[in-house]
């Protein structure tokens, strides 16, 4: 038999820190723990089981889930992947989890024949298969850890809200650190070229549509119309661009109107076509899109936003040229 | 796609690949417990199809379902991976190394 190691409830400010490193990017996939089972509490032989990947974030969800709890957590090699995602990638999957039950000697350590998994980690597992395989009969708990005090108090079963997956302001904003730290390298680039081209303002364009398509957008998800992640981009930048072309109009009134035009014509575009295209970046960290509705969304987008951005490049040049001729 | 069984839902403007063969279901109870979006519902002799549209496509019911009454073309809805798989040529990476860096 494995030997077992040993966890807590307890978050330490270690943790704490580890937490928030993960939601700013740092060191992305470095943050495992280590396969195998471990103990939480004084687990006797009819001890439940609970099994999750071996992500830090995936793994503290549980066992400060687990608070209370005399129970056993079998944590499953995902490569550092949580548990949603590496069942789709099938690394939380049905191999993984019968390799592990063997190589930990469940077998010997419980009297019973039942692993509790979490209800996302289905699309990599075929419970069947792994009670063919192992005898042991998967129970799919809730969705989220939290409520696996409520769904073992209920004998074992989930309620219909406890099988939904939703994405609340909290789960949605948590998320904008790493996209913008994803994209910090563009923004910087386009903030220098924005700057040469129309200084401080270029810049407040970059910034606009940097915040709009990277924290605004998943702040606003819900409320934006279309089901399509592309639109409410486009949609989200078409409001951006109303403030900066207001600036412009107040700013600018000296300048030629030709010129004026053609800037504002060209934030709008670029407004709605970046910030369209952020959008349709948001598709993989959220839990609606499908493959399929997303390919569509490509196909559907992809060239109307190419186009709108090649527009947009061609009339801020020509604004550009314009401040030249005053050069000259 | 669609048609090629004696399916519930799967129009032909269909926004996933979900199909369900009502005949084969031998209502477990599987995918309605699996289902994050509820697409599935418990019926009296049958799971029922209940909100296809919602479906995502994580594949959840197809795997889970004993006698393969559902057909799913699973993957992940992620057009971060998807571009990046056609401007390079390579085959779509599923959340993990290689991919949202």
């Amino acid at each position: 038999m494995a030997e077992m190691m040993r966890t807590d409830s307890v978050m330490t400010s270690k943790d704490k820190r580890e937490h928030v490193q993960i939601r700013i990017g740092y060191h992305r996939m470095d943050h495992k723990v280590d396969p195998g089972l471990y103990l939480i509490g004084v687990p006797s032989a009819a001890s439940p089981v609970f099994v999750t990947s071996n992500y830090k974030l995936s793994f503290d969800a549980l066992r400060t889930s687990l608070n209370g709890f005399d129970a056993y957590v079998l944590v499953l090699d995902t490569k550092g992947i949580n548990v949603w995602c590496a069942a789709g990638k099938g690394t939380f999957g049905t191999d993984e989890l019968v390799g592990r039950i063997e190589s930990s000697g469940l077998k010997d350590v419980v009297s019973h024949r039942e692993v509790i998994l979490p209800q996302l980690g289905a699309p990599g597992v075929a419970a069947h298969e792994v009670k063919r395989r192992t005898g042991f009969q998967v129970i799919y708990g809730p969705v989220r850890a939290l409520d696996i005090k409520e769904f073992m108090d209920a004998g074992k079963k989930a309620s219909k809200e406890m099988r939904r997956v939703r994405f609340p302001l909290k789960d949605r904003l948590v998320l904008a650190p790493v996209e913008m730290k994803n994209f910090v390298l563009y923004a910087l680039l386009f903030s220098i070229i924005g700057f040469l081209i129309a200084g401080a303002f270029g810049l407040a364009v970059v910034f606009g549509i940097y915040f709009a398509g990277l924290l605004l957008f998943p702040l606003l998800l819900p409320y934006l119309p279309s089901k399509d992640f592309t639109m409410k981009g486009m949609f989200l930048g078409g409001l951006i661009s109303i403030p900066l072309v207001a600036a412009t109009l107040c700013l600018w009134k000296d300048m030629d109107p030709i010129e004026v035009a053609s800037f504002d014509a060209s934030i709008v575009l670029m407004c709605v076509s970046v910030v369209g295209y952020l959008g349709l970046n948001w598709t993989g960290c959220t839990p609606y899109p499908s493959r399929t509705g997303v390919r569509r969304e490509i196909y559907r987008y992809i060239p109307i936003i190419a186009a709108m951005a090649v527009a947009a490049t061609v009339l801020a040049l020509v604004a550009g040229l314009f401040d030249m001729g005053a050069w000259f | 796609m669609a048609g090629e069984c004696s399916c519930q839902g799967a129009p032909s403007d269909a926004v996933n690949t979900l199909q369900y063969d009502m005949n084969r279901c031998v209502n477990c109870g599987r995918c309605s417990q699996v289902c994050p979006h509820g697409v599935f519902a418990p019926g009296d002799f049958k799971a029922q199809l209940v909100n296809y549209e919602a479906c995502m496509e994580c594949g959840a019911c197809m795997v889970n379902c004993p006698v393969n009454a559902i057909k799913v073309e699973s993957g992940v809805g992620c057009a971060n991976a998807m571009i990046k798989s056609a401007l390079l040529g390579r085959k779509e990476v599923i959340c993990g190394d290689d991919c949202c860096k």
